[in-house]
């Protein structure tokens, strides 16, 4: 099982080494996807052979190819342990040519395949579904190049996040995006499923930052668009059809992305509200008072914070309250921020209805603890038993009606509605809690959420991705039209479809 | 001087008045690296923040008001201009007021534990504390020392290392548990006395921001060593800072044999 190393050191605690939950479904493994999912046909793939496990053998050597069931079972299972697959294989080649060769057999075979770098995704798209060959870009872990003048970094895909931002950090540089799994995603996955995470407020997308990626397409042919240049206006922008294709268009091997100079002075101030209108006016003000400096912007609601204290055993330095909100600058003066963020404090202080309650990290012991609050809630949800995560993107004001509307719905049959997210991106993350995985209360949330949050114009998936979980649900937020020009685009690079099937695109 | 104060004293009278330590170092989360000159290590645009020990001096003060053992709190900083946000963060914890001993940028390097203690012995003079609370060391430098000269310059009792600070079975004095190598040890000291904190002496409150916002308002007041009339003449040259050598990669051996074999290699067994 992958473990999520956590980059910051620990609060008041034990420096925290998150292992993987252990699923409670069954007290051990959890249903087999096609279980859950019956309706989902395997399609005309071939079986593998003796034969192509020897090519592939012959391709990365005997070492690299995974062929025993306990080891191969961990790549069938994602993070959030609601997925098992029935791959028999897992291959981890070493250089794009590899790959290249890999897929290259695969699409003159017809075999299926699911590309998996750190398998942290969170919507069943990381792993396979029958028995896709898993091909792991782990052991591809090259950092390539930092240029220090120009802030390009480029990377194999399988580098893991947090590493990267390591290296980033020795030349001053910083990656230009953070998320809770950066002990363990990689940067292909990040680039696959166009991640956003906490700082894309401040930062942008990696649609902006990413200069260049190299990918091998399900034909097996190396599509080489490894550019380091801010600008080139030469054609169509083919890696923007990569980025977020979820693995679907082909493996990313390799990446160039433009890293922003690492700030000298982050802060960190961590407020108490009591409705959601106060936070919303927070944010406003956060905008006008800290504008340049915002680097981050998340909301959590009380259950989420009732949860992180109780199953996690963390503490919260202030009392109780309905919302918390980080709010985090990053800039090049100390004495400049924290005087700016002097006036945004006074402002919310006085601001009617606004913050009553709050605090601003002194030290980096303090800044680590107040961010875990917010970056394990995953982690302690988990512990309430099985997990129904959704994300979704909404009008700011309607952002915390559709957990209030969501909690009703459900009263009685779930542990807790959880409500956070990234409140400057529009993002709300919404969970469920309950001990086993059931049924019934799927049925009362989909589609249902996804209704409501289409309705009112906003998306089922706002940067998660669709994976296997979402698919069906992808109208909801796409027109039809645009939907069959993205099949056509699928068919067009895979005509034998093996590049993660079952997956982004619906059925037909 | 020696002035005790009993438990009749402690509750009526204003409590005792605390001087607490504070000293601005580069925050202990901070990858430390040296200067390409080896005279000493990079603090330019690096985080600073306060000493963690001093951190819980602080809290201790804080505390020992809230329990209305102690009236007044002061804490006291000596250091560059930017020590002042160093006294803020404890204003904001719950001090009184402050007193920012600065030390101009071209002293500042050379500043050693014996002139840091002149300094507060002569505050003391002027601000007559009961109890003085300093952390047990800086982590920038690990010297150990100002408590304990402090103690010895103002002929003051001492108890270091404190896990905890309670008044003492009779009332008059403080009793102070310390944490020895041996394990704890239990001893009464009479005040005015001298106490540094340990790490399990408490766990830091966050600012809140009512505090926060209050801090601006407290009263800090400016010295300066000259008017204190303290000598900052450097004892100490530093030579060289340098890195700790890089740890070699290990090996690792299959059998008894290898791991023989490979001893006799390095010389270590004959």
């Amino acid at each position: 099982p992958q473990l999520l190393l956590r980059r910051r050191p620990a609060s008041a605690g034990a420096f925290a080494l998150l292992a993987r939950p252990a699923s409670s479904a069954s007290g051990g493994l959890p249903p087999l996807t096609t279980e859950i999912h019956p309706g989902i046909k395997r399609g005309a793939f071939s079986q593998l052979t003796d034969a192509d496990v020897s090519a592939f053998e012959a391709i990365v050597g005997g070492d690299h190819v995974i062929k025993d069931a306990d080891e191969v079972l961990s790549y069938n299972i994602d993070w959030l342990r609601i997925c098992r697959g029935q791959g028999q294989l897992v291959l981890r080649p070493k250089t794009t040519e590899e790959v290249s060769a890999i897929v290259r057999h695969c699409n003159k075979r017809r075999l299926a395949v699911v590309p998996q770098g750190g398998n942290t995704g969170l919507v069943g798209g990381s792993v396979p579904l029958f028995d896709e060959i898993v091909i792991s870009t782990s052991r591809m872990n090259s950092l390539l190049s930092i240029d220090p003048v120009s802030g390009v970094l480029v990377a194999e895909a399988g580098c893991v996040l947090e590493q990267l931002d390591r290296e980033a950090a020795s030349q001053g540089l910083m990656m230009p995006l953070d998320l809770g799994a950066k002990g363990s995603c990689q940067i292909g996955g990040n680039l696959a499923t166009n991640a956003g995470g906490l700082r894309l407020l401040r930062y942008g997308s990696l649609r902006g930052t990413t200069l260049g990626l190299e990918a091998v397409l399900p034909t097996g042919q190396v599509l080489d668009c490894l550019t380091t240049l801010r600008k080139d206006n030469t054609g169509y922008d083919i890696k923007q059809l990569l980025i977020g294709s979820e693995g679907t268009l082909g493996i990313i091997t390799k990446a160039a992305i433009l890293c922003p100079a690492r700030p000298k002075s982050v802060q960190l101030a961590f407020l108490g509200l009591d409705s959601f209108q106060a936070v919303l006016d927070t944010y406003r003000l956060a905008r006008r008072s800290l504008g340049e400096i915002l680097s981050a912007f998340e909301f959590i609601d009380s259950e989420s914070m009732r949860a992180v204290k109780k199953n996690l055993g963390l503490s919260c330095p202030l009392g109780e309250h309905s919302f918390y909100v980080l709010a985090e600058t990053s800039g090049s003066n100390e004495t400049h921020d924290r005087e700016k963020l002097d006036g945004f404090i006074e402002s919310v202080m006085s601001m009617d209805g606004c913050a009553t309650d709050g605090t601003v990290a002194q030290d980096a012991g303090q800044f680590a603890h107040l961010w875990s609050l917010r970056e394990r809630i995953v982690e302690s949800l988990l512990v309430d038993g099985y997990e129904y995560k959704y994300d979704v993107s909404l009008p700011l004001a309607d952002i915390y009606r559709l957990v209030e509307h969501m909690r009703t719905r459900l009263d009685g049959r779930v542990i807790r509605t959880a409500g956070y997210g990234h409140l400057g991106d529009g993002n709300l993350h919404l969970n469920f809690t309950t001990p086993k995985f059931d049924a019934k209360v799927l049925e009362l949330i989909e589609p249902h959420v996804f209704d409501w949050v289409r309705d009112r114009r906003g998306s089922v998936s706002a940067e998660h991705g669709l994976g296997l979980k979402k698919s069906q649900y992808i109208r909801h937020s796409k027109a039809d039209f645009a939907v069959r020009v993205m099949a056509e685009v699928k068919r067009l690079l895979d005509p034998n479809g093996i590049m993660n099937p079952y997956k982004v695109l619906p059925d037909e | 001087y020696i002035h005790i104060i009993n438990k009749a004293d402690m509750a009526a009278s204003k409590g005792l008045k605390i001087l607490v330590g504070c000293k601005r170092v580069i925050d202990y989360a901070v990858k430390v690296r040296v200067k390409p000159d080896r005279s000493g290590v990079v603090t330019e645009g690096v985080k600073h923040s306060m000493n963690p020990f001093d951190e819980i001096a602080v809290e201790e003060a804080v505390r020992m008001k809230e329990k209305k053992l102690a009236g007044e709190a002061v804490a006291i900083s000596v250091g560059p201009p930017q020590s002042q946000e160093t006294l803020r963060t404890a204003l904001a914890m719950g001090i009184d007021r402050a007193i920012h001993v600065e030390i101009p940028l071209a002293q500042l390097e050379k500043l050693q534990p014996i002139h840091v203690s002149k300094l507060l012995a002569k505050v003391c003079e002027s601000e007559k504390p009961d109890l003085v609370i300093l952390g047990k060391q800086a982590i920038d430098d690990d010297c150990n020392q100002t408590g304990q000269m402090l103690a010895a310059l103002l002929d003051w009792p001492q108890a270091t290392f404190a896990s905890k600070i309670e008044p003492s079975q009779d009332s008059k004095q403080l009793r102070v548990t310390r944490e020895v190598d041996g394990g704890m040890e239990t001893i009464d000291v009479s005040v005015p006395a001298v106490v540094t904190s340990d790490l399990r002496l408490n766990e830091p409150r966050y600012a809140t921001l009512p505090n926060i916002m209050k801090a601006k308002k407290k009263p800090l007041a400016k010295m300066s060593p000259d008017q204190l009339g303290v000598d900052l003449q450097p004892r100490q040259e530093v030579i060289s800072v340098e890195d700790p050598p890089v740890r070699k990669a290990g090996a690792k051996v299959e059998s008894v044999e290898d791991l023989v074999g490979k001893l006799r290699e390095k010389g270590l067994v004959k």
